[in-house]
């Protein structure tokens, strides 16, 4: 049942073939089969994913159901759930009970789409590994030794593993692109404003965007449809009527203009990785698309300017955990600014807490135009190459990460280093477009993903092109031989 | 950009966040290294850009100023460490 298209098992469950009692207890069984090894869930929540399979299957038997109705999903465990503990993967939250759904949840909900469990990720979204979980890592179901990426490792590793048919991303700096590259599977992360963050754990606000996390382009144009619209409880929400990101799935790629940047295939790009994208990208062209080389100078100037604004952000919407109104309360505190400071410091592990420092240094008297308006106006100058290379192409495409998965432990000393292997999905974030990942082959047995990036609200044309893309190869079909 | 305790003792103060006399180097270095990353943004000519804020340029949305919440307060302070009386309870501020 878990290597159905999301699209056959709805057909299935419409017919009455199954039922989404038996989807959902098939995806459980897989859950407790194999992922003690994975560590891809923090909590699973067999209870309720039964209930709402039966309140679906009810649906669906009164001829209610929608095309995702009685399909489950899990949720990156920054998705405040109703009733569920939403730990963000800290320690910080590890008691947290969320007393509301975030928006996403609740548009899912009112689908149909049983919960199975909420995924692992990096603290507080704050990273490129999965590695900073305060539950301990999750692993890469193509090799165990491998990292999922992150921060949406575990959400990533569920579908790999097929312990999931969908799962909910976050993406502030890469962090659905990049685990979705290293784990062979398909992300968005649509334009900001697209989905509502009301009720998502907050890290870099002007930043932040969700999107949906599966093993087709089919499968993420579905989910986002279900996902995406107009929210109130979200300021910067996007106030436009919300597309269907499915009606250009089988349009024709003749005629469309892919812009190569010629920075993006320099120094430092795995020599393996430059092969598959440009062959990835060259069965676009076969499908009746060109290419033309595009320029994005200031490409090097992204990560830098990332790291000051994103950890600003993070350094005021991380000051709510407080040790007062929710969250981790140290011990016997002697003062009030003893349990400020003594709660922080112990419910915050060591990346979340560098961030918060470097970002309240940055916003520091004396350092704000140096650091934080120089960064801003860096972000101009970013997403302005990117308007720019836009007028002579639909579309650009190049790697998402410089490499495969690497090892666990293997840069989890080295923060500059982490942060600069995020180099080719940054700028998407400065910039606020929307980037798609989709599997494109495997280095040293670990996938790969090409990366296409669009002008703002593009998603339906990106996931045409990933769709099409996906007509003529079978990466996003293969499956970890343990897993099949 | 290199660091000292001084300026780390400040940092943690503006983050609210204890750092350890043990843990002063370690932080101080690592904190270092970021900063050097930063350090790559200053050769760019920024003159005539304006700081970008939001990636549309979008303005804050208003709304009406009506009451649009109903009283939660019973379920939101049931995740809280320390209630009484609808009231959050921190240590004793005023002798």
């Amino acid at each position: 049942m878990h290597n159905l298209t999301i699209k056959q098992m709805s057909e299935k469950l419409h017919a009455g073939e199954i039922t989404s009692v038996q989807l959902t207890q098939h995806y459980l069984n897989r859950i407790s089969q194999f992922d003690a090894d994975l560590n891809a869930y923090v909590t699973v929540t067999p209870e309720l994913a039964i209930e709402m399979a039966k309140a679906a299957d009810e649906k669906l038997a009164a001829g209610e159901g929608e095309l995702l109705t009685g399909i489950p999903v899990a949720h990156k465990d920054i998705f405040c759930t109703d009733g569920v503990k939403t730990s963000c993967s800290s320690k910080m939250l590890d008691n947290f009970i969320a007393p509301y759904d975030a928006h996403v949840v609740t548009q899912l909900k009112k689908v149909g789409m049983p919960i199975l469990g909420k995924t692992n990720m990096d603290e507080f979204a704050m990273g490129s590994s999965s590695e900073s979980s305060y539950y301990g890592p999750t692993k890469n179901p193509w090799d165990l030794n491998a990292v999922p990426g992150g921060s949406s490792g575990g959400a990533a590793a569920v579908i790999a593993a097929g312990l999931a048919p969908m799962a909910t991303g976050t993406d502030t700096g890469g962090s659905i692109r990049q685990p979705a590259s290293f784990c062979g599977i398909t992300g968005i992360k649509p334009t900001y404003g697209s989905v509502s963050r009301f009720g998502i754990v907050a890290y870099a606000s002007s930043f932040d965007q969700a999107g949906p996390m599966t093993r087709s382009a089919e499968d993420s144009a579905w989910m986002l449809n279900a996902m995406a619209g107009f929210d109130e409880r979200d300021s910067t929400s996007a106030d436009r009527p919300t597309p269907d990101y499915a009606a250009e799935l089988e349009n024709s790629l003749k005629g469309l203009k892919i812009g190569v940047p010629a920075e993006y295939f320099g120094e430092g790009l795995d020599t393996e990785v430059e092969k598959l994208v440009r062959n990835a990208i060259a069965e676009v062209e076969k499908l009746g698309a060109e290419t033309v080389e595009v320029h994005l100078p200031n490409k090097d100037l992204a990560v830098p300017s990332y790291y000051v604004l994103a950890p600003a952000e993070a350094s005021s919407n991380l000051s709510r955990f407080d040790g007062v109104r929710f969250g981790y309360r140290c011990e016997n505190p002697k003062d009030l600014q003893d349990l400020y400071r003594r709660s922080r410091s112990e419910g915050f592990g060591p990346e979340v807490k560098r961030r918060i420092m470097v970002g309240a240094y940055a916003l520091s008297a004396g350092f704000y135009d140096a650091y934080y308006l120089k960064a801003q106006k860096l972000r101009r100058m970013v997403r302005d190459d990117f308007t720019k290379a836009f007028e002579s192409c639909d579309v650009i495409m190049g790697p998402v990460a410089p490499s495969p998965a690497f090892n666990i432990g293997e840069k989890s000393d080295d923060q500059v280093s982490m942060y600069l292997s995020d180099l080719y999905t940054i700028p998407v974030n400065l910039a606020g477009l929307p980037g798609l990942s989709v599997p494109a082959g495997f280095a040293n047995n670990r996938p790969v993903g090409l990366h296409i990036v669009g002008p703002y609200f593009s998603e339906a044309k990106l996931l045409n092109i990933g769709h099409q893309f996906q007509q003529v190869t079978d990466w996003h079909k293969q499956m970890p031989e343990q897993y099949q | 950009m290199s660091l000292g305790k001084t300026e780390v003792e400040y940092i943690s103060r503006l983050a609210a966040i204890e750092v350890n006399e043990s843990e002063v180097d370690e932080v101080a270095a690592k904190l270092s290294n970021i900063l050097d990353l930063f350090s790559q943004m200053e050769a760019a000519d920024t003159d005539n850009v304006s700081p970008m804020a939001h990636p549309l340029d979008q303005v804050q949305r208003l709304r009406a100023d009506v009451i649009t919440e109903t009283d939660n307060h019973e379920k939101l302070q049931s995740v809280a460490p320390a209630v009484e009386n609808g009231l959050y309870l921190v240590p004793q501020v005023i002798e």
